[in-house]
């Protein structure tokens, strides 16, 4: 292994050399380094290209109304896979303050997070989402984190609040049960109403859950289960859970549509660990639409999952970033969240769509973690599972 | 030039005196010129994979300037680690096993017989090789999963790794095979029958010895591919099968152990290196200068009943193989739970106004563009690669320049990407965000397929056909364009065929570069899996349906270049 990493070492002096002598420091150019790298690997064909890349921000269709305060023309937003905003919401905020925001989007929360704490120092931009509080204290002692005080954060449920004051909180999805409506009714069996249901012989072999040590809604099940049964009572619980013939899986995608067998799952196990809008999206992405949703989430289940906007330590546009988070407070954003991306928004004063109010109940009295127990006991609880599930 | 010629010259090169038995027209001068080609594949290497994985190395066990390795003693002691290397070497090996006894039967009825169908299922197998992993194993759950439609739920078993793995490799060999048993003239078995030898005789003495580098060359890529698998091991493990790439995908996206994953990262390319290193020791002194045939006798109709029956039987099993999870795709795409439906079509194509939509037609330029781009690169420095090696496969710093340009193959594509994002963040070079990176990452998986392709055809072309045409008064490069560029074009044209839909499919380092461009279609497809409802699936189906099309029209386009007459030959 040694001499590998020796042999690495020797073949990374000529390139970093040779391209950085042909390309200069244009630190404002970042597109002509990439030109750069392509004409030092001898590729001249692509200049052309490089000269004339698009750049896909979203730019306001409306010339602003107010004289813009803010002296940034861009702000970029650095977030996963699963955002998304109508465009309409985006030029709102163009319109209010002069600055595009463009999206650098990639990955799962997971990976936006850990890529972020990478660069730490050097961020891909200026606000981060979609830090949920599973992975918000890795993101706060990592130091990676601006404070920013948002305006708007007083109509915000105190308890998402974070003390710290690092990161703002913009939505909240809970990870709970979802039942398979047809097949507990057809059987003339009553869907399983708690945790300790899941014990039951007669739920025996029905259960599927995504592996907490790589998937987001896996590792919230678990804290759901760690804060309901204590950290003395988790472990047997989960033995249970084996012994009742739970199945685990690698993601939510393997989980949802290939085990589960309510809505759009192609599955057999009635009974999965998704979130509790998941009924809504069965409705809303069925055509046609049916009047009820095929599937239930299990209130008494779930785990409360918050996502946090922050300001990253070294962004470029400070001022127009904390701007962008304060818009995502707003009413505008806020109530444009529920059918973009299926959470709830935080603040009092947003709409739910009638949607949500029809399939989507929100769970009273989610479980909950704070970030700090999750992160200092997050990898011996992992191990721990492991050596119940495995052993 | 129709006179059958026997070539019965012994392997190039006696090992022990590599270096001077080369062609002779080639003068010493042109020798030396050739290698400082070699610059431009070590550099491309060096840059976007040696200093990617130094970087995660560093990252992980120096982390504060200082070498820290007790984190990666503590890795490397645990049971689990080596028994995950095991299993991942045992399901590459019988996966790679599997592939061959599966492939090569197909890649000889495509080569050898023509039928109505053939071009067709020439492109259908590198179909596979586009569609993003998630959308395959999502595939394969709806035909062996829980509730499949084979009735029969192997998740979670080797037989589901080894199926999908087949499905998605068995175009690496029939096509990296094939580009040369499409070109070894019959009439040379033929002639080996004339003579009184057995059917079986002929073979294994003509045909086996010329087509077996490309064979080798083809194992191997399967190998590296099965080696490194992670998408579908994640789908259709069912959390039991785990592969080192599983787990050094999980420590760096989830967990942030760099430790771990630079660890297992650095052993996979142990083996990796080794498996490298046996395999071109085998392959020294396979290659065979090659008569090839004029195009159009190659292959022929079957003629008896047993060679009917031979071709129905393989190419009906070679398409149903392929066709069966292809087709989940497309029956998935227009059929809902009340009945058939063009809804998911229809919702694909339709703007909803928000950031999440992604337009099909952009995405397939954004696709075909940055593949496009992708190819042209690898070809260039895959093409610089294949010059140097040229005729020269023996020589052990050849030897050793040819394994290392298999490595991206091999090496751990999550910790390649992650490399990247950490290696190029600095101003001069930042391009963590930047398109470029995306060609560039997926060039370097491309390079080893033109390499792969195109040297055992440069390589066992016969140069006494370039000493003809320059006593006959052609200048070099004039000898080159008619004589050489015949037989090596439909080479070419494979490679480039395969460098392409490797790029189209983002397989590899691609999985950690978030972009600010409008997406491309694998990563649209990944989006739409990643939510509940039919019309999410549906359209992901109805995606991949699409970029099936795409391939599979370029694919058929470059074939038909390719089998049309190419020079008087």
């Amino acid at each position: 292994m040694v001499s590998i990493s020796a042999r690495s070492r020797a073949f990374s002096i000529s390139p970093t050399s040779i391209s950085a002598a042909s390309i200069g420091s244009a630190p404002h150019q970042r597109r002509q380094v990439g030109a750069g790298v392509v004409c030092v690997l001898g590729l001249a064909m692509m200049l052309a290209a490089c000269g004339s890349s698009p750049s896909s921000s979203t730019s306001a269709t409306n010339l602003p109304t107010t004289p813009p305060t803010l002296t940034s023309k861009q702000v970029t937003l650095v977030t996963h896979d699963s955002f998304a905003v109508s465009k309409s919401v985006l030029a709102e905020f163009t319109r209010r303050t002069g600055v595009t925001v463009k999206l650098v989007q990639g990955g799962d929360a997971g990976q936006v997070v850990n890529k972020a704490i990478l660069s730490k120092g050097k961020p891909q931009g200026d606000v981060i989402f979609g830090i949920d509080n599973t992975f918000l204290g890795r993101a706060e002692s990592a130091g990676i984190l601006a404070p920013h005080q948002a305006k708007g954060i007083d109509t915000v449920d105190p308890a998402l609040v974070v003390p710290s004051g690092l990161a703002t909180p913009i939505d909240r999805g809970d990870v709970c049960l979802n039942v398979d409506k047809e097949y507990f009714s057809s059987r003339d069996l009553a869907a399983p109403a708690s945790f300790d249901d899941l014990l039951d012989p007669r739920y025996r072999d029905l259960t599927v859950v995504e592996n907490p040590a790589s998937s987001s809604p896996g590792l919230a099940f678990l804290l759901a289960t760690i804060d309901e049964k204590g950290e003395n009572g988790w472990q047997s619980y989960w033995q249970g859970l084996k012994g009742n013939g739970v199945k685990v899986v690698d993601g939510w995608e393997s989980a949802y549509y290939g085990e589960f067998s309510g809505g759009s799952g192609k599955g057999k196990r009635p009974i999965v660990v998704s979130y509790a809008t998941s009924p809504v999206a069965e409705v809303v992405y069925a055509d046609p639409r049916p009047t009820s949703a095929p599937t239930d989430a299990v209130l008494s289940t779930c785990f409360r999952q918050i996502e946090y906007a922050a300001v990253l330590a070294g962004a470029k546009h400070p001022d127009a970033a904390g701007a962008l988070i304060d818009f995502m407070l707003g009413t505008t954003f806020q109530s444009d969240i529920p059918l973009q991306m299926f959470v709830y928004p935080v603040t009092s004063t947003a709409t739910l769509p009638k949607e949500f109010t029809l399939f989507a109940p929100v769970p009273t009295d989610p479980q909950t973690m704070s970030a700090e127990r999750i992160e200092q006991n997050r990898e011996t609880w992992l191990r721990q599972w492991r050596s119940v599930i495995e052993g | 030039m129709t006179q059958v010629v026997l070539d019965s010259a012994p392997p190039r090169v006696p090992p022990e005196r590599p270096a001077l038995v080369v062609s002779t027209t080639t003068a010493p001068r042109r020798r030396l010129g050739r290698v400082w080609f070699a610059l431009l594949p070590l550099t491309f290497l060096a840059l976007l994979l040696i200093v990617p994985l130094v970087a995660v190395v560093l990252q992980g066990m120096r982390p504060e300037g200082r070498w820290q390795l007790g984190g990666a003693t503590e890795v490397l002691v645990q049971g689990r680690t080596w028994r995950l290397l095991a299993f991942t070497a045992w399901q590459a090996m019988w996966s790679t096993l599997l592939t061959l006894v599966v492939a090569l039967p197909l890649a000889f009825v495509l080569a050898r017989f023509t039928f109505r169908g053939r071009e067709l299922l020439r492109s259908l197998v590198i179909v596979p090789f586009v569609l993003p992993t998630v959308v395959v194993g999502v595939a394969f759950l709806r035909l062996i999963g829980p509730n499949g439609i084979l009735g029969v739920d192997l998740t979670g078993s080797m037989a589901a790794l080894l199926l999908a793995h087949l499905f998605l490799n068995i175009a690496v060999v029939v096509r990296t095979v094939g580009a040369v048993w499409d070109q070894v003239d019959p009439r040379i078995e033929d002639a080996a029958r004339v003579l009184g030898a057995s059917r079986r005789r002929a073979f294994t003495s003509v045909t086996l010895p010329l087509i077996t580098p490309s064979v080798i060359a083809s194992a191997v890529i399967v190998f590296l591919f099965c080696f490194t698998s992670f998408g579908v091991v994640q789908v259709l493990g069912a959390g039991s099968l785990r592969t080192l790439e599983v787990e050094i995908y999980r420590a760096t996206a989830f967990d942030l152990d760099l430790v771990t994953a630079a660890v297992l990262a650095m052993l996979q390319l142990v083996v990796v290196v080794a498996v490298l290193v046996v395999v071109s020791k085998v392959q020294r002194g396979t290659t065979h200068r090659v008569r090839f045939g004029p195009r159009d006798t190659v292959a022929r109709a079957p003629r008896t009943i047993r060679e009917h029956l031979l071709v129905a039987g393989i190419a009906w099993f070679g398409a149903i193989l392929l066709a069966g999870p292809l087709l989940v795709l497309v029956i998935g795409s227009v059929r809902g739970p009340s009945g058939w439906t063009l809804a998911y079509w229809t919702a694909l194509f339709t703007p909803t106004g928000s950031t999440g939509f992604v337009d099909p037609l952009r995405a397939i330029i954004t696709s075909v563009t940055t593949a496009a781009m992708a190819t042209l690169i690898a070809l260039v420095v895959g093409g610089a690669a294949v010059a140097v090696l040229a005729r020269r496969s023996t020589g052990r710093w050849f030897r050793a320049f040819d394994a290392m340009l298999m490595l991206p193959l091999g090496a751990s594509a999550v910790t390649v990407g992650l490399g990247l994002f950490l290696a190029l963040d600095a101003p001069p070079l930042d391009l963590r965000d930047s398109w470029v990176l995306v060609p560039l990452a997926q060039a370097l998986v491309a390079i080893p397929f033109i390499v792969r392709i195109l040297l055992p055809v440069v390589d066992s072309f016969d140069s006494r056909l370039l000493e003809s045409a320059a006593v006959l008064g052609a200048s070099p490069a004039r000898a080159r364009w008619t004589v050489m560029r015949p037989v090596v074009q439909p080479a070419l044209l494979v490679a480039a065929g395969f460098a392409f839909a490797v790029s189209i499919g983002e397989f590899g380092a691609t999985v950690f570069l978030a972009r600010s461009d409008s997406p491309t279609l694998p990563v649209a497809i990944t989006r739409l899996l990643g939510k509940p409802g039919e019309l999410n699936l549906g359209q992901a189906y109805a995606a991949s349906v699409l970029l099936m099309v795409v391939i599979t029209v370029i694919v058929l386009i470059v074939d038909r270049v390719r089998t049309a007459k190419v020079g008087a030959f």
